[in-house]
């Protein structure tokens, strides 16, 4: 090396490793081999696609990222579970068709995804992390013979922080372990610098990026005089009447449509009030009967249906489907659903009345049916899901549940008391 | 007698190892190959006739969406009581296109099917244009769509409220985002050392940052192989159970409820082999014109596509055996609206798109029996065309028949598409084919640097390991030993 050869050396920036360059991928395996025998730690190689005796060659461990990916797995799993079992039983305990709150199988497929997700991530970014990329720039990327290296090259460095590094003895080790060419490798001039493009790019897509929050947040904070922008008019203002307004449609102005003459409701026919509603037209004159609102009505006094042994069976039947999840099989009040509403301490919730109360005894089997038909203070309406048999039906087993549960030894016929004593 | 001769050759008797591609090739010609699409200047003119269309289609869809926002679902033919129609239909349909992908490059990589580098970028792509296609349909169909985020398990002091975990619907957000997002990652991670190439050699400054930046400063170095590799392995072992698990809970968007059809148990694996069939027959739809197109039939040969038919007849002999076994529980359960459920399927008014069904899915894969069809290009595109067409009438009656019947005699319909639906539809395939379209031109469409590590060494060109390793041309292949009895070979 001439003086001048030193003197440009001097002024070219510091070497940092050597790179050699070798002619087919078993020339590199033997030529790694060669070198690491030769007492080189700092070595590395690059190839266009794995090649595995390279790991062997080159020693290189195993990676950790396998243990990452499981701990991820793990945390994402049981995360999983945890915000579901808190979110849905915890937090807003969310009660379907009496299901429990948190069960395990339904919460599974959430469960599944969410360790998938985790551990896929961590899979990608940790080899990342673990191979030092995003790294733009490397003095590696500035050798022009290097850019074969993705499509058929086959390359060898060794590190200057190596021990026993020392550019001429290195290089000429390299050639002897078979590299085609050998050059230095040149500290980069500047390796945080980042183009000029990318950086301009990058600030005009954040501030770009800004603009949306702001004008929401400015939006949100401030008070306007203009009118409420309507962006869904006909979701807003719909092209629709409400009850007890006007409309120009109709000749008499109203919205509402009266009935029909000549039309009757359902459920309206009235062919025979006395059966169809438990009580006959026209008011009672009791008192101060005079047919004001507050008047009894003419209740019924006899169940208007041949009595039979079958209507009481379908009437203990439908009470016992209908009426007793509420008013317990025996009529006092005591069904399942109001224990367990008393259980759950509702607010809202009146117990329902024992059949065998006094004021219940001492009702007509008509006023029985209407409180069926229409309801009575929380008890709902029945009317529209029980026929009018039926309701006469369960209105004559109610009778008789209150003389069972009112009876004496003298109400049993003498030839089954002996069996009543037997039972008890 | 030969065993002087096993000694020195142990490989003697051993069947050769079929190479995974055609053509004399080394590294450099592989590189080139798959480059030069990429890099020519301008693509070819059938390129932006395609494109042309494509995303005029794809503009239509967005512009589509638009309308369906501003005026309501309403301008579908969804009504009482089909209320999730082709919407819904749509979206099966496409996630089951994405199936292909991610099983290409998952499953058959832990079975070590080599054969498979050839063909599992483009899979996988296809993979992830699909799922986008698949994702559009359920957003807008929650109706108002700018309050979509209600959705999502965030506190809200709004909502004061959670999402609950224990609806199907829920399930199937978590199953297709993360199918979505891993594919996705599976895809890019993939692609990073063949970004590298094309930036190493880019010639425009461009170019250079562009794939620079995209493959995150790749160099190949041993250590980066190797822990390259063991992610790719984990996430291909953690894609396996995605994969099934994605159209398995789609299925329970189904099964899960009650209505007559829907709620069947058979749903999760028939739902998956259906997938598989139709995703198979898309890939081989645009694999057949784009190894044509692109010079890419050495790397993509004949062989890959046989093997891909005979996927396809697996599982469409899977989906017909499901169709059938459907009849049966019908019968066998006993449960009469199980039953009539099903033979309103097969003779009720949506008869014509049950059999429409029937022929593309069940009938048309069996030509795949054939030679002639699992070896000629245009005839796989023709009968995969009607698997595609059958896999999205599969869907169309698994939904329509059954809601079109529901439990209440008096809201029985007959359900009618509007134009928007069908337009609608069409722009998806519009989106499809513009991302499609623009991954052929801009990123490398063959995973290179996996072609490589399984190809034969270039340097054993002439010897006789390379020999050993190369398929046997016809002249060069041992005459069969001649049977003697009868047998299919007779």
């Amino acid at each position: 090396m001439t003086s001048e050869q030193q003197q440009v050396a001097a002024d070219q920036p510091r070497t940092v490793g050597l790179l050699a360059e070798f002619a087919t991928q078993d020339e590199l395996i033997r030529g790694a081999r060669s070198m690491r025998t030769n007492g080189y730690a700092e070595l590395d190689a690059f190839t266009p696609f794995p090649i595995h005796e390279l790991d062997d060659a080159l020693g290189v461990r195993p990676t950790k990222l396998p243990w990452l990916v499981l701990v991820a797995g793990l945390v994402g799993g049981i995360g999983a579970i945890a915000f579901q079992w808190w979110t849905n039983a915890v937090d807003y305990p969310m009660l379907i068709s009496g299901k429990p709150l948190f069960s395990l199988p339904a919460n599974i497929p959430v469960t599944f995804e969410v360790i998938i997700l985790a551990a896929a991530f961590t899979a990608f970014f940790g080899m990342l992390a673990f191979n030092g990329l995003p790294k733009l720039s490397n003095s590696l990327l500035r050798v022009g013979r290097f850019s074969t290296v993705t499509t058929d090259g086959f390359f060898l460095s060794v590190d200057a922080k190596d021990s026993s590094f020392d550019e001429k003895v290195t290089g000429e080790a390299l050639r002897l372990a078979g590299a085609k060419h050998v050059e230095p490798l040149t500290e980069e001039p500047n390796p945080s610098a980042m183009p000029r493009a990318i950086l301009m790019g990058a600030a005009v897509l954040g501030s770009l990026a800004l603009l949306p929050p702001v004008i929401i947040a400015s939006a949100r904070s401030t008070t306007s005089d203009k009118p409420r922008v309507h962006n869904f008019f006909d979701m807003d203002f719909q092209p629709k009447f409400k009850s007890q307004t006007s409309s120009r449609l109709f000749a008499d102005g109203r919205a509402m449509r009266p009935r029909v003459s000549g039309t009757v409701p359902r459920g309206s026919l009235q062919q025979n009030a006395s059966y169809e509603f438990g009580f006959a037209p026209g008011k009672a004159s009791s008192g101060e009967g005079d047919g004001s609102e507050t008047a009894t009505p003419q209740w019924v006094k006899e169940v208007p249906m041949t009595v039979s042994t079958e209507l009481m069976e379908r009437g203990r039947e439908r009470f016992d489907i209908h009426c007793a999840v509420c008013h317990g099989k025996a009529g006092y009040g005591n069904g399942l659903a109001s224990l367990r509403a008393l259980e759950l301490e509702q607010g809202t919730w009146v117990p329902p009345t024992s059949l065998h109360s006094q004021h219940v005894i001492d009702q007509p089997v008509g006023q029985l049916f209407n409180s069926i038909t229409n309801g009575v203070r929380k008890m709902p309406a029945y009317g529209h899901q029980i026929s009018v048999e039926d309701r006469w039906a369960i209105v004559l087993y109610m009778r008789a549940l209150q003389r069972s549960q009112q009876a004496s030894l003298a109400d049993v016929p003498t030839d089954l008391r002996a069996t009543l004593r037997e039972m008890n | 007698m030969a065993t002087a001769e096993l000694a020195v050759n142990p490989n003697l008797y051993r069947r050769p190892q079929e190479s995974v591609i055609d053509g004399d090739h080394n590294y450099r010609s592989i590189t080139d190959t798959v480059c030069k699409i990429v890099e020519r200047p301008r693509p070819p003119q059938a390129w932006y006739v395609a494109f042309a269309i494509s995303s005029s289609l794809t503009l239509m869809l967005f512009g589509l969406i638009g309308y369906l926002v501003a005026t309501g679902v309403g301008v579908w033919g969804n009504n009482a009581p089909v209320f999730w129609a082709w919407p819904i239909v749509n979206f099966v349909f496409w996630v089951g296109i994405g199936h292909a992908g991610t099983l290409i490059s998952a499953i058959l990589f832990l079975f070590r099917q080599n054969w498979r580098t050839s063909i599992n970028r483009f899979a996988e792509a296809m993979t992830i244009f699909a799922v986008a296609c698949a994702g559009i349909f359920p957003a807008i169909h929650v109706g108002r769509v700018w309050l979509v985020y209600w959705l999502a398990p965030y506190p809200s002091q709004h909502l004061a409220m959670w999402p609950n975990f224990r609806s199907p619907l829920l399930w199937d957000v978590f199953a297709v985002s993360t199918y979505a997002t891993v594919s996705l990652l599976f895809w890019y991670m993939g692609m990073i050392p063949d970004l590298a190439t094309l930036r190493d050699r880019a010639t425009t400054k461009f170019r250079q940052m562009a794939y620079g930046i995209a493959s995150l400063g790749w160099t190949g170095s041993a250590r980066q192989w190797s822990r390259y590799e063991k992610a790719y392995m984990l996430l291909a072992a953690l894609a396996t159970p995605l994969v099934l698990s994605v159209h398995t809970i789609v299925s329970f968007d189904f099964a899960v409820s009650q209505i007559p059809g829907w709620h069947t148990t058979i749903f999760p694996p028939y739902f998956v082999a259906g997938a598989v069939f139709s995703g198979f027959a898309m890939v081989v739809t645009l694999m057949v014109p784009a190894r044509a197109y692109f010079g890419l039939k050495d790397l993509v040969t004949p062989r890959h596509l046989e093997v891909m038919t005979k996927i396809i007849l697996a599982t469409g002999t899977m989906v017909g055996f499901a169709y059938a076994i459907e009849f049966f529980i019908a019968w066998y359960g006993g449960n009469g609206y199980e039953q009539f459920a099903f033979i309103n399927r097969a003779l009720g008014p949506y008869a014509w798109a049950y059999w429409t069904m029937v022929v593309c899915n069940v009938v048309s894969p069996q030509l795949f029996w054939f030679k002639k069809f699992r070896t000629t290009p245009w005839l796989m595109v023709v009968v995969c065309v009607f698997v595609n067409i059958g896999m999205w009438f599969e869907r169309f009656v698994i939904t329509v028949t059954s809601l079109s019947r529901d439990f209440l005699p008096s809201s029985w319909g007959y359900y009618s598409p509007t134009a928007i639906d069908v337009l609608m539809f069409v722009g998806s395939f519009g989106l499809f084919f513009t991302l499609f379209l623009l991954f052929c031109r801009y990123l490398p469409m063959v995973a290179m640097s996996e072609v490589k590590a399984v190809m034969p060494k270039p340097d054993e060109a002439d010897s006789e390991a390379r020999k050993l390793r190369l398929r046997p041309t016809p002249a060069e292949e041992p005459a069969k030993p001649e049977y003697v009895g009868g047998g299919p070979e007779a």
